[in-house]
């Protein structure tokens, strides 16, 4: 497979202003300015191959939009290096920007005022895409998205969800090689979000585009990509397949126990592991996962049990225990 | 070259319509922008009156009335309301960051989008203009020759890309102070009394006349009102325009720069 992107020591910090409070600090603060470095992107090393869809994890703040920004060109580095389809991104050539696109949920591109038919039309001309190819590529996307009836209205008379949709249209209407996602779901409803992540599933399986995408839904993740990487305060913490975060993290399994009579007090299965919660008669623990068989053998020899799940444990605590594990890591250092 | 102008005229054209969607808004705005030229007419008809009629500056009466007119014009080109604030808004709040992901220019993008603002003003302000002109054509001396109002043109155009460009650089400044509304405001006042918005320049003491020759302010308002006037000999009037032209290209240039430098440091504010 073509490597896409490069990624080597690629490091972007910040240089950010002081104010201490008061109107004291404020007056010294007019001649004399304090300011702190913010390393928002800590030497990452980073390589995608054409077609993976990849998601970028990490709490606020980690460096997920930087790392974004940087790669689209939007920012320049501080220092390292990288190579997008062959090309520098902060050098801003318009080969290049003819060949990604950027999506941001929190940001409007298209005219607020206009129909988004004319923001299209624009980007038609603004990518230089023959017409055939435009008229194509609209139609499809109208098609897929269900928009047909939208395109006269004026963008700010759209909902979120509808936006958003429109916003999709306009970032791939020049057929981008490469899309990068940071939070295209965020503030819409689950029917929306659902739409939204069916049409990037069925868009990037179709081209094999690849997508780097930042949510911090879960649910975006695990219908979308294979591969994840979670960035906290700068750095990779880990990057594989989402299968391997449980493996690697995911040291305990849960335990759910439904016992068979409607018993107001469950017996008491602490012995076994830490409870999660006693809802009679059923009763969830957290067990280690090396000894999963031996309690649930336990258990069954035991008590009378109606129903028992096992099930790894919520992808989302894995991660922030990625997150948390980070923090201590950067905090020792 | 085709697709390049193809691209622009798009751009062009949804400026055009994006400013046709608040017509009504836009149109009274248009309106109110003549209200200035009465007061200036009784303030100056008051001055002129207390000190017996007798001309200031060379200005009688008729020719304040026509520089006033004359100003509103020069300034229909080179005041560009918004445009300053505008670009340091879109830095502060990170929406410039979509003109720097698609292959476009942003300095061209703007002035595309301020051209077309411009002809929905002057296709808004044209009958209100005529009529005042109408109403006023006895206190102009008649119509200057063609080639003054050839030099007029190229003046005014002059105006319009000073006006634009030195307002572009200013809000491009936005990249590295964030806020410049206590920039706008100076630059305001400056261009306000300096440029002969206020005031015909003949008025200032003869010493520091020479002075406004070689600064950019003049040919903002004063000097297209002038030269139509014809206040000054055919030599002021080539040199004006060489020093407007030349204040034109070197605001093209600082603007570019800024924009070069800015973007290096931008940091990608708002998420």
């Amino acid at each position: 497979m073509t490597l896409t992107i490069d990624v080597q020591n690629l490091t972007k910090t910040y240089r950010v202003h002081q104010k201490k409070e008061g109107l004291k600090a404020a007056l010294i603060g007019l001649g004399k300015r304090t300011y702190h470095e913010v390393p928002a992107v800590q030497g990452i090393d980073l390589q995608v191959h054409q077609g993976e869809f990849v998601a970028f994890l990490g709490p606020n703040g980690a460096g997920k939009t930087t790392t974004l920004k940087l790669l689209s060109g939007v920012i320049n580095p501080t220092a390292g290096h990288a190579t997008v389809l062959g090309h520098i991104p902060w050098k801003r050539e318009n080969a290049y920007r003819r060949r990604f696109a950027l999506v941001m949920g929190q940001k409007n591109q298209l005219w607020w005022d206009l129909p988004a038919q004319e923001s299209f039309r624009l980007h038609q001309k603004i990518y230089r895409i023959e017409t055939e190819q435009f008229d194509r590529s609209l139609n499809e996307l109208i098609d897929v998205l269900d928009v047909s009836k939208l395109l006269k209205q004026p963008v700010r008379e759209l909902s979120l969800g509808e936006r958003m949709k429109m916003e999709l249209i306009a970032a791939l209407l020049h057929s981008p090689d490469i899309l990068f996602l940071d939070e295209p779901t965020i503030g819409l409803d689950v029917v929306a979000q659902h739409n939204i992540q069916q049409f990037l599933r069925h868009y990037q399986q179709t081209r094999k585009i690849t997508v780097l995408l930042t949510s911090h839904y879960m649910k975006d993740i695990t219908a979308l990509c294979k591969r994840v990487v979670i960035i906290a305060k700068g750095r990779i913490h880990y990057d594989g397949s989402l299968k391997g975060i449980t493996d690697q993290f995911g040291g305990y399994k849960i335990l759910t126990v439904q016992f068979a009579d409607d018993i107001e007090s469950p017996p008491d299965l602490s012995k076994y592991g830490t409870v999660q919660s006693i809802q009679p008669p059923q009763v969830t623990i957290q067990v280690p996962r090396a000894e999963v068989a031996s309690v649930l053998s336990h258990v069954l020899n035991q008590h009378d049990i109606a129903d028992v799940s096992v099930e790894d444990p919520p992808l989302e605590n894995m991660i922030a225990e990625v997150f948390s594990l980070a923090a201590e890591e950067e905090n020792a250092s | 070259m085709s697709a390049w102008l193809s691209m622009w005229w798009m751009i062009f054209r949804v400026s055009l319509s994006e400013k046709l969607v608040y017509r009504v808004d836009f149109m009274l705005g248009t309106l109110m922008r003549f209200l200035p030229i009465i007061t200036h007419i009784l303030l100056w008809t008051a001055v002129l009156a207390a000190g017996d009629g007798e001309p200031i500056g060379g200005y009688d009466r008729n020719h304040f009335v026509a520089y006033y007119l004359l100003v509103t014009i020069s300034r229909a080109f080179s005041s560009m309301p918004g445009l300053a604030a505008g670009i340091t808004e879109e830095i502060r709040d990170g929406a410039i960051k979509k003109y720097l992901i698609q292959p476009v220019d942003l300095i061209g993008y703007l002035l595309l989008k301020r051209i077309a603002h411009k002809l929905v003003y002057y296709l808004m302000a044209f009958l209100p203009f005529a009529l005042i002109f109408f109403l006023g054509h006895e206190y102009f001396d008649g119509w200057p020759e063609p080639s003054i109002l050839c030099a007029y043109g190229v003046s005014l155009l002059f105006a319009f890309c000073i006006g634009f460009f030195m307002e572009a650089t200013l809000g491009l400044i936005g990249f590295w102070w964030l806020e410049v509304s206590s920039l706008l405001f100076i630059y305001m006042l400056i261009t306000f009394f300096f440029s002969g918005h206020m005031f015909p320049l003949e008025i200032l003491p003869a010493w520091l006349r020479p002075v406004f020759d070689y600064l950019p302010f003049q040919y903002l308002a004063y000097f297209p009102a002038a030269l139509f006037l014809e206040k000054m000999d055919p030599a002021q009037m080539t040199w004006g325009l060489w020093v407007g032209g030349f204040w034109s290209v070197f605001f093209f240039l600082t603007s570019r720069i800024a924009f070069t430098l800015g973007v290096r440091r931008y940091s990608g504010f708002g998420g």
